[in-house]
């Protein structure tokens, strides 16, 4: 009797919890949104899941962006890896040549049978994420880009007009005015290759490395020991030797010096603005990032950078639709928008930012538009769309640590940029001899 | 006189040992003997495509002038951290081995560090050190020393090494302080009678008779050194800048779990793996004789 009971009690709790999980599809999704941003993707994520009672999407944080992104190479080698996941922009060529280990969103989302446009985006971000052909592999979803900002009571302060020099010469010219005014520190940057090879070169449309920059095929080489570049990092360098610049490292540490009113110019991503909002205690804007005014065809535009979310492979594909479900829903201009505005991200689609514009969030927030402005100042060239080079996150680093060799005075420009190109292309054959 | 447990069953030690065995095998030889497997090909961070490449990704290794700086850079690292952390925890106890009052209250601060990670440690010491809002920065800045360790090597490296001691003089301490407490009082007190110093005393008597426990701190040290640093480096200077403190454990991690390369990676672990070997056994042959117990 009493074993009788108790195995109708184990079929009821069964037939209880087998409930849920029959009618719905779960959806894993691994993201590096940390702190306000990872509160945001789960309310993105819940209301998705209140919406409709077919697929439950679970966001889970994985860490830092290297450390998600090896999170899922490691679950595809274990054979259990997660329907999406977020991969940073240096990650794209690494999850593009996965053939097999990932399946194109444009594939996802016509097998499913759901709209999906690719003009809808700016064309800097299709660019960014397509192959050749034009068919999107990934789904964009935070993209920014590098932007220039001024502490405009510095600038008071040292007897200057409170605008942003727009030059390199003017930089310099108003550099050292507020050091001869006792600022401590002048200028600093985030992210130095980024800001100062890459997003340097599509401002000023030149290529960082040939094949368009890696898009058109593995067998490219980086470009980066031209004139140009040589001249500009000697700039900085000599900027360093001055006391006119001072280099915070290689990820957002710059962030914290400018917003703390350490240093009075600064280079650093869009989506730095939400922290400078509720750091900084004094004035500041948003402008575009420098260039150099004799260089023909400067500025073009800038490029992204960012993460976008790539469809894992070996999965059901009722899963399959549910993905392309929760991308439809991602892509509604009205949670573009609020992503946009709440988190400072660029809006990637052309209809969110028209939306945007129209509710007046830009008259309320100056500046707030900057960053699309400059991403979309020219139509994209070859050397403004993007770029794609394997183990890119080695290749990086390679010339962060060029460029620092020179900041501290170790290496002469032309030397460094030389032995940045040097090794940066042993890194790109070995990433070519891996992926035939 | 010799003890000796003699087993009658034939496999009940065999039992006895298996579980031990079972662990060793599974967490030892079995990564290690994929590490060496895996050297020896060229794969995508998928693995994908899977290609045996022969000796290619040592080759590429010692192409790299990177690689070889790395050499340099640990054998500094650990000799640094292991001469300074021995010698200091030497001092401080032969320090605290004379204090009678509060000698445990002493002794105690001393072994705390001990229990902090080694994480942690970084933490702590990066704060302390940070370019614009350190403590010792900023004493540093009034004395007129420009200290920025996210652009300057060297310092970064002596950021990395004083974190590192600070964080084995504990153990070092424990092992030091028990070393002296054994040693005979009759053999000091007869070498005063007869006319040594504290300082003569010291050379002549202690260390001789510390030798065997100072030997045995070397290697727990440069092991240390090589290996359990890594979470003082990946907190503070992940490396840098521009790979002054990139020590070879590091530069596997780096080139494994960062960049995706197996294959350079695994091959870079079969080089440590070679070269720990080779200490262990030149420590062991050699240096052992020549202490005295």
């Amino acid at each position: 009797m009493r074993i009788k009971l108790l195995a109708a009690a184990l079929a009821g709790a069964g037939l209880v919890a087998a409930a849920p999980a029959q009618s719905q599809t779960e959806i894993n999704f691994w993201h590096s949104m940390g702190g306000a941003l990872g509160a945001k993707v789960n309310e993105l994520a819940d209301r998705f899941n209140a919406e409709q009672k077919e697929y439950k999407v679970n966001t889970i944080y994985k860490g830092s962006y290297p450390e998600s992104m090896t999170a899922a190479i490691a679950a595809y080698r274990a054979k259990n890896p997660p329907h999406i996941v977020q991969v940073f922009e240096v990650g794209t060529a690494t999850m593009m040549a996965a053939k097999g280990a990932i399946v194109p969103v444009a594939t996802v989302m016509r097998n499913a049978k759901e709209k999906f446009d690719p003009k809808a985006y700016l064309p800097t971000v299709t660019g960014y994420y397509s192959d050749l052909k034009g068919n999107m592999l990934s789904f964009p979803f935070n993209s920014s880009t590098v932007m220039f900002y001024i502490n405009k009571d510095a600038f008071k302060k040292a007897g200057l007009e409170p605008v942003a020099p727009k030059t390199w010469k003017e930089v310099i010219a108003v550099a050292e005015k507020l050091k001869a005014a006792g600022q401590q520190c002048v200028y600093t940057t985030s992210w130095p290759s980024w800001m100062h090879i890459e997003n340097f070169s599509a401002w000023h449309n030149v290529p960082i490395g040939t094949k368009q920059n890696g898009m058109g095929g593995f067998d490219t080489v980086f470009t980066i020991n031209s004139p140009l570049h040589v001249r500009h990092v000697a700039m900085l360098g000599d900027m360093a030797k001055k006391g006119l610049f001072t280099y915070a490292g290689r990820t957002n540490q710059g962030d914290a010096k400018f917003s703390s009113g350490e240093c009075a110019m600064f280079s650093g991503s869009a989506g730095a603005q939400a922290g400078i909002k509720k750091a900084a205690k004094f004035e500041w804007s948003i402008n575009f990032i420098p260039y150099h005014d004799d260089v023909k065809g400067a500025p073009q535009n800038s490029i992204i950078g960012g993460a976008s979310l790539w469809v894992m492979g070996g999965k059901k594909p009722a899963e399959y639709k549910g993905v392309a479900k929760f991308f439809s829903f991602l892509s509604r201009p009205e949670i573009q928008m609020d992503w946009h505005t709440s988190t400072g991200y660029v809006p990637i689609t052309q209809a969110s930012y028209e939306l945007t514009r129209k509710s007046g969030f830009y008259d309320q927030n100056p500046g707030a538009d900057m960053p699309v402005k400059q991403l979309t100042l020219h139509e994209p060239t070859a050397n403004s769309k993007g770029l794609r080079f394997g183990n890119f996150v080695q290749g990086r680093e390679v010339i962060e640590e060029e460029m620092e060799a020179v900041f501290a005075g170790k290496k002469d420009a032309k030397t460094a940029m030389n032995d940045a190109v040097k090794r940066g292309n042993e890194i790109l054959r070995r990433f070519q001899a891996a992926n035939k | 006189m010799e003890k000796r447990v003699v087993f009658r069953s034939a496999w009940l030690p065999y039992v006895l040992v298996a579980p031990q065995l079972a662990i060793t095998i599974v967490f030892f030889f079995w990564p290690a003997a994929q590490a060496v497997w895996y050297s020896f090909q060229l794969q995508d961070a998928f693995g994908l495509q899977s290609e045996f490449v022969g000796l290619e990704n040592f080759k590429f290794l010692f192409r790299d002038p990177h690689y070889l700086q790395s050499f340099k850079t640990t054998a500094i690292f650990s000799v640094a951290v292991a001469g300074s952390g021995i010698a200091l925890s030497l001092l401080l106890a032969t320090m605290a081995d004379r204090v009678i009052r509060g000698a445990l209250v002493y002794k105690t601060i001393l072994i705390w560090p001990y229990a902090v990670a080694a994480a942690v440690a970084g933490v702590l010491w990066a704060f302390l050190f940070a370019p614009s809002i350190g403590i010792v920065t900023f004493v540093l800045k009034a004395m007129g020393v420009d200290w920025n360790w996210i652009i300057n090597g060297n310092q970064a490296m002596l950021l990395v090494i004083i974190a590192s001691v600070w964080k084995q003089i504990s153990y070092n301490f424990l092992f030091f302080l028990a070393g002296l407490q054994s040693i005979p009082k009759s053999l000091l007190e007869a070498a005063a009678i007869d006319g040594a110093g504290p300082s003569r005393r010291f050379w002549t008597i202690v260390v001789p008779l510390l030798s065997p426990t100072t030997f045995f701190l070397l290697v727990v040290n440069i092991v240390y050194a090589f290996f359990d640093t890594f979470g003082v480096i990946d907190t503070t200077t992940q490396g840098g800048p521009a790979q002054a403190t990139q020590i070879l454990v590091y530069k596997v991690y780096h080139d494994g779990v960062k960049s995706a390369d197996i294959g350079g990676s695994s091959a870079q672990s079969v080089i440590l793996m070679i070269i720990v070997i080779a200490l262990t056994a030149v420590q062991f042959r050699f240096i052992e004789r020549k202490v005295q117990y």
